[in-house]
């Protein structure tokens, strides 16, 4: 069964035609890595799929879990289970990470008609998490992402990743500006998240990740639309080659 | 959807009372000052002092600095004295107040049945004991008997008139000089009510003070005094709020507040204002032009001014600390939230004559829709202020595109061992924010009222438990409604 199904993505923003005819299925229990240069709009795929503001679909359709979500309300989808890990976590100074989660928690469990956690058991499961990240627990105290450094926030988003735990994760290039032993730590929590019910949309500029999280498939993304799809070992293929053969 | 369209204020105590009122045809002359006088059984002293007031407003004109806009206000226009009917003789128990008046402030979530404490009853409001005041006159004070036994003294200033005058005499206009600006000249002639607090030496005040102001008749100022004395050593903490219907007309509220803290003593004064803003495209709201001043007398008193302002078309407020006393210390912590038309400028002066006076200034604007928030303060250190400190924080938050926030902070140093620090920050709630939020499944509302509110937390802390969950609701208020 496919979670997310793409026909013919059209997109722009601020007028400019981005995606041009993206196709794309994934489906559930599988990890797809998304790669291509620089401005190819990878993240305008990522932030279309999440409803951001100011993404036009010109054409085309998406489908999350059988439902058209083309004008869906942001939120709506993150209840309904999809994902995104930002490529640049902004900061949200004075509202502390422990007050932010526990909104996210509450409001996801609130649209699944399920109970509320207390938070004894909140804070409880948000510093195992955290131990298991490198992330300091006292970290719940400080402002949404204040004063992190760029690899603090990539592991706090692996940390949403986990506590939500959606059905669709999209990650865009969390792995870049990490070094060696952070890129292990947010590939654990990736792997960790991965199981045959969900499915994650992974968005690298770099094939150094999907030594620690293999991909089912492999797509390239130039200018806008999908050139290529191919197994694990095509990643391998651009880190020798770059991308320039497949677009001539 | 834009940031600018989350702000939209649903004015929830926004209802009018239908009960029958005493309403001075509007206009102002000696003959009305005398006639309000008169109403109050006034001795001759207070008699020729509001006309000595009267006399000197005549001679002024209203004050044109603040970065605020409106239509000169006719004077001639405003009734200055409007009393409910049935209180002509005055009430003498809760069972004597119209029923029609009690709903209004049970709708307005203000206890006013003691007796249902004293039986032990939880109320949501414990240990509170209020003095409300509807339109020109005050209507019952609650807890009276509890607190006589304190020596504590809380009633109508019309009563201590009466009961007290050698109190109200020997400080009344002593902070704020009838003199002092247009608005507290005007107040001094023609106020009609307000609340009057004595905590005797020594003595802690036993439970919270507090004043509900609403302004209910049409074509009404509202001009109340309130007075606060703290005598060497003692402990009070006050709280006022304030709503009023909506109506297409503005209205003018033009209160003065006095604060006098001896030796040792401490008084702490929040305020949260909700007078109604006016709508959506700016018609209607108060106008609140409102002189509050504390002067720390004695050594080692303190006077704390929290304020939490939503409310009113027009706000012009500086609550100040006059610090005379040695080691004297004076706060002021102030959220002031505009939204739509609304215009804001308010501040504080602290004025340090004393040595080692501290001050402390936190304040954090937020200017949402189409409205203009200023923050304006003083701070003079004068050169027998040796050692004294002031530290200034001065934070704006904008919403959306189209509103403005402005900081005039003037600092007038006389003394070269004072210390002096100024912050000020501007930042603005993103799109980024929001978007971040909405994707965890918050709801936009939600996250602008996460966000407003912890921009606010350091001055929330500052307020009574009890207001404090109850100034957090208003932002909310004040921030939820008209959405997608
Ligand atoms: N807000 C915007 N307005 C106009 N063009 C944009 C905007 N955001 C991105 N673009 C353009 O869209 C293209 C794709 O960007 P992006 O999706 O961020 O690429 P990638 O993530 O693959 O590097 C780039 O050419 C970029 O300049
Ligand atoms: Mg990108």
């Amino acid at each position: 069964m496919n979670i997310l199904e793409i026909k013919d993505l059209h997109v722009s923003v601020g007028g400019e035609q981005i995606l041009k005819g993206l196709n794309l299925s994934v489906e559930q229990g599988s990890v797809h890595a998304i790669m291509g240069p620089n401005g190819s709009g990878k993240s305008t795929l990522a932030n279309v799929l999440a409803g951001k503001p100011g993404y036009v679909i010109d054409r085309g359709e998406i489908h999350f879990d059988g439902d058209l979500l083309n004008d869906v309300d942001p939120e709506v989808r993150a209840r309904a289970g999809l994902f995104l890990a930002f490529q640049y976590p902004v900061e949200i100074p004075g509202v502390s990470n422990m007050e932010f989660l526990k909104a996210a928690v509450d409001s996801l469990a609130a649209a699944r008609g399920g109970e509320q956690t207390t938070a004894v058991e909140f804070v409880k499961s948000v510093r195992k998490i955290a131990t298991a990240l490198d992330l300091n627990p006292e970290f719940l105290k400080r402002g949404v992402n204040e004063g992190f450094s760029g690899g603090e926030r990539k592991r706090n988003e692996i940390l949403q990743l986990l506590l939500l735990n959606p059905r669709l994760a999209v990650l865009d290039e969390t792995d870049s500006g990490l070094d060696i032993d952070a890129m292990q730590t947010v590939a654990d929590g990736i792997n960790r998240f991965r199981d045959a019910h969900n499915c994650v949309l992974l968005i690298t500029h770099y094939q150094r990740l999907l030594n620690h999280v293999v991909p089912d498939v492999v797509h390239v993304l130039s200018d806008g639309v999908i050139v290529k799809s191919g197994e694990k070992d095509l990643a391998v293929t651009l880190e020798e080659r770059g991308y320039a053969w497949l677009t001539d | 959807m834009p940031v600018e369209d989350l702000v939209p204020s649903e004015y929830s105590a926004g209802f009018v009372t239908d009960i029958e009122s005493e309403t001075l045809p509007p206009g102002l002359d000696e003959s009305v000052v005398r006639f309000i006088s008169g109403k109050k059984q006034e001795p001759q002293w207070l008699t020729d002092w509001r006309l000595q007031a009267y006399a000197a407003w005549r001679a002024m004109t209203p004050p044109t600095w603040a970065h605020v806009h409106f239509k000169p206000i006719d004077f001639e226009s405003i009734s200055y004295y409007s009393a409910p009917k049935n209180f002509e003789d005055g009430p003498t128990s809760l069972d004597e107040v119209d029923p029609e008046l009690l709903r209004t402030y049970e709708k307005l979530g203000i206890p006013l049945h003691e007796q249902e404490t004293l039986a032990g009853v939880v109320r949501q409001t414990p240990n509170v004991a209020v003095d409300v005041v509807f339109d020109s006159v005050s209507i019952t004070t609650t807890f009276k008997e509890k607190l006589a036994e304190a020596g504590v003294i809380f009633c109508p200033i019309s009563e201590a008139v009466q009961e007290h005058p050698e109190l109200v005499q020997k400080y009344l206009g002593t902070v704020v000089p009838q003199r002092d600006n247009f608005y507290a000249a005007l107040n001094s002639a023609v106020f009609s009510d307000g609340s009057f607090v004595y905590i005797p030496p020594g003595v802690r005040c036993p439970m919270e003070l507090s004043t509900y102001f609403r302004i209910n008749a049409q074509n009404t100022g509202q001009f109340e005094r309130t007075l606060i004395i703290a005598d060497a050593g003692s402990y009070v903490s006050y709280l006022e709020g304030c709503t009023a219907p909506m109506r297409d007309e503005n209205q003018l509220h033009a209160a003065v507040v006095e604060l006098v803290a001896l030796e040792d003593a401490q008084i702490k004064y929040s305020t949260v204002q909700n007078w109604y803003p006016g709508d959506k495209d700016g018609k209607g709201g108060i106008y609140n032009f409102v002189t509050k001043r504390g002067a720390c007398r004695g050594a080692r008193s303190k006077i704390s001014w929290t304020q939490v302002e939503t409310g009113s078309a027009i706000t012009w407020k500086y609550p100040s600390v006059i610090l005379r006393g040695d080691d004297s210390v004076g706060e002021f912590y102030s959220v002031a939230l505009t939204n739509n038309y609304q215009q804001a400028d308010t501040g504080t002066k602290m004025i340090h004559l004393g040595k080692n006076t501290k001050s402390t200034i936190i304040s954090k604007g937020i200017s949402a829709g189409k409205s203009q928030n200023s923050y304006r303060g003083l701070v003079r250190i004068s050169p027998t202020a040796d050692g004294a400190r002031n530290y200034t924080q001065c934070d704006s938050l904008l919403i959306g595109g189209n509103s403005g926030a402005h900081t005039f902070p003037y600092i007038e140093n006389k003394n070269l061992n004072a210390i002096i620090e100024h912050e000020a920050t501007t930042s603005k709630v993103s799109d980024e924010q929001l978007f971040l939020c909405q994707q965890r499944g918050i709801d936009a509302e939600k996250a602008v009222s996460m966000i407003v509110n912890g921009f606010c937390k350091d001055v929330f802390r500052e307020l009574p438990m009890e207001f404090a969950v109850e100034a957090g609701k208003l932002l909310e208020v004040s921030l939820e409604g008209a959405i997608g």
